[in-house]
């Protein structure tokens, strides 16, 4: 890890937002404000040439940290660099311009984030010709490396099934040859056959040109196959953070060790654990101390008071009194 | 009685006339499901899964309709039935649990309300009975303060809560069967395993058949006794999950397996299975799955594969993979 130089770096990443009523509502009812934490305090590097994936449930916050990695968001506080480049605090033009050519996101909606009046080759090649680049060629190359034929450029992504427009999606996200590629749950819309096509896609696209990827996604056994390094997120914060062969053999936090018992195995015939208990609290309001406490087998009255610090063990970082 | 599955599925045909062409989603699917047993259905999107528990239930959109074949519930065909007789057979006969917890409750109603009329349209019972029960049903199905939360309306609780609810809708008037369509998909995890005990749970006490559609082989695993996986319309495997799973026959089945990550199996390159399931509108001749197939001889070019009886048989191949030992061999 520490001899590739980190391309992207989360400093203490916090993002608050304003659920409230209307002003009126809150006046005549004598409400509060309501604030939402989606994500607190998060921090973390992602090197070069490595897959950073974040996990968790639903509410943990990982989109929201995708859409600030890309400057989507800005954070409340903290910092997203990538390159050494601040993307809510530089402000040369210039320097901005260039740190964002070298990010690029694929969404988990193929359906959705594709222009359906838009020719795809037109689609791929948009973020080239935004910036005023020569387009000539281009569509034809990318669409052969994703591994569809060069020909499709004039078909419109109707004409595509889940699999050929995620395809189309990685290929607009090439086209700028970013450094860096946010992949939002990627595969999550897709059949099982038709996400082995898009990950053997993604790992082949990270070798040929050394692309850097920060990897969302809520399945475990996807992101042990992608991942260089795992951040685990529970209700905005970062519980665990390892390489994926210590976080699948030696999970030190409760809540992942729970996440990898609930996931059904293939091989898990007639298996009868019992289940996790409890849900995902409220956001709003969330537990005093550690924010698992509600649901934690082990908990002890400091995990009710004092919320843990993440801190290093052996080679990850983990957020719990009792590892 | 005992010998009797509580549903027998035969030879069902399910078409759809379009302006091109008569589309079939669902073509010679045979299987029973026996008392207390768990009939996991599992394929991709477009394989026609979905559409053999609409068919089952009788609540195919039209112009999708049941062409051939026979559903019988209990020993009684119900196929046939008007849809009079069918909103009999609906909860009381069959309960259905659908992806979509949210979508499948009356916002305008408190889930007590919905759980009584259920109750009071089937079961002879007066309007004070149906209620003690609803509240015996929600404690049932794990739902804190039951007697509180009976009359609160559905937004109010939250997904995993909800689909608890929408369980105890379909159990509360005691069906012999049960279709979950992906009761789990919308689900995370935590709450996936859950409900899935759940299910199981209740299900067992109960000895309700369920028919399990998802497209998840982990939940079939864990849960299903015994597996059918479709691909374009047909069974293309079905036997005991154990064996399916881990000894598949067919190469879809095999491929399917050999393309889902595995925790266990740490990173290695997934195999994939070339191409996409074709369109109904366009199926290829023979065996719909040859052209993706490694194994694709002229045979499979022209004939389908051997149709599926429901209780005999394992692959709708002409050339089953093979396996050195079976598991009963092996145990």
């Amino acid at each position: 890890m520490s001899e590739n130089p980190a391309l992207v770096s989360v400093r203490n990443m916090t993002r608050r937002f304003d659920v409230s009523k209307p002003w009126l509502n809150r006046l005549i009812e004598r409400l509060p404000k309501r604030i939402l934490t989606a994500v607190s305090d998060v921090s973390f590097d992602i090197p070069e040439r490595q897959t950073y994936a974040l996990v968790g449930e639903s509410g943990s916050g990982k989109s929201t940290i995708g859409k600030m990695m890309v400057g989507l968001l800005a954070p409340s506080e903290g910092a997203v660099t990538i390159n050494g480049i601040d993307l809510s605090r530089e402000t040369s033009a210039q320097a901005m311009d260039a740190a964002r050519a070298q990010i690029q996101m694929v969404f988990q909606d193929p359906y959705a984030s594709l222009n359906p009046r838009w020719r795809v080759g037109k689609i791929i090649t948009e973020p080239v010709a935004a910036r005023g680049g020569d387009v000539t060629g281009l569509a034809a190359r990318l669409l052969e490396q994703v591994g569809l034929s060069a020909d499709v450029a004039d078909k419109f992504p109707h004409e595509f099934s889940g699999g050929q427009r995620q395809r189309i999606c990685i290929a607009r996200a090439l086209s700028s040859q970013p450094k860096f590629i946010v992949c939002d749950e990627p595969t999550s819309a897709l059949d099982v056959s038709v996400q082995a096509q898009v990950l053997n896609l993604m790992s082949d696209l990270k070798t040929d040109l050394g692309l850097t990827f920060l990897f969302i996604s809520h399945d475990l056994t996807v992101v042990r196959h992608m991942a260089d390094r795992i951040g685990v997120l529970y209700l905005g914060r970062l519980v665990e953070e390892a390489a994926p062969d210590d976080l699948f053999q030696n999970p030190l936090h409760p809540y992942t060790r729970m996440l990898l018992d609930a996931a059904p195995k293939l091989d898990g015939f007639g298996r009868e654990a019992p289940p996790p208990v409890g849900e995902i609290p409220d956001p709003i309001n969330p537990p005093i101390g550690c924010a698992y406490n509600p649901r934690c087998p082990l908990v002890q009255d400091i995990c009710r008071q004092q919320r843990p610090e993440l801190r290093s063990i052996g080679k990850g970082r983990v957020a719990c009194h009792l590892a | 009685m005992t010998d009797i599955p509580v549903l027998s599925v035969r030879n069902l045909v399910v078409e759809i006339p379009t302006r091109h062409a008569v589309l079939r989603p669902v073509d010679q699917v045979s299987f029973d499901i026996a008392r207390g047993e768990i009939l996991g259905v599992v394929g991709e999107s477009g394989a026609g899964k979905s559409m053999t528990g609409s068919a089952v239930i009788g609540l195919l959109d039209r112009p999708a309709r049941i062409a051939s074949g026979e559903v019988y519930l209990n020993g009684q065909r119900i196929d046939n039935l008007s849809q009079a007789q069918m909103r009999k057979i609906r909860g009381r006969g069959i309960g259905m649990v659908f992806q979509d917890p949210l979508t499948s409750l009356n916002p305008l109603l408190t889930v007590g309300e919905q759980l009584i009329e259920t109750m009071c349209e089937h079961l002879d019972i007066s309007k004070a009975d149906a209620r003690t029960r609803a509240i015996r049903a929600l404690e049932e199905v794990g739902i804190p303060a039951a007697d509180h939360r009976i009359d609160s309306y559905p937004h109010a609780f939250s997904g995993g809560m909800r689909q608890r609810v929408v369980i105890a809708l379909a159990l509360c008037a005691q069906p012999a069967l049960i279709i979950a369509d992906e009761p789990t998909t919308a689900l995370d995890v935590s709450v996936q395993a859950q409900i899935i005990s759940l299910l199981k749970r209740l299900c067992r006490e109960r000895g309700t058949a369920v028919m399990l559609v998802t497209h998840d082989m982990g939940v079939i695993a864990e849960t299903a006794d015994r597996v059918a996986v479709m691909y374009a319309g047909r069974t293309a495997e079905l036997g005991p999950v154990r064996e399916v799973l881990s000894r598949p026959r067919h190469p879809y089945t095999e491929g399917l397996m050999a393309s889902t990550p595995q925790a266990s199996l740490g990173q290695h390159r997934l195999r994939q299975i070339p191409g996409n399931m074709p369109r109904l509108g366009a199926l290829p001749d023979g065996c719909a799955f040859h052209p993706r197939c490694t194994k694709g001889q002229d045979v499979c070019q022209r004939n389908p594969g051997p149709t599926l009886a429901a209780d005999a048989g394992r692959s709708a191949c002409w050339f089953p993979v093979t396996h050195p030992k079976t598991v009963e061999e092996e145990v």
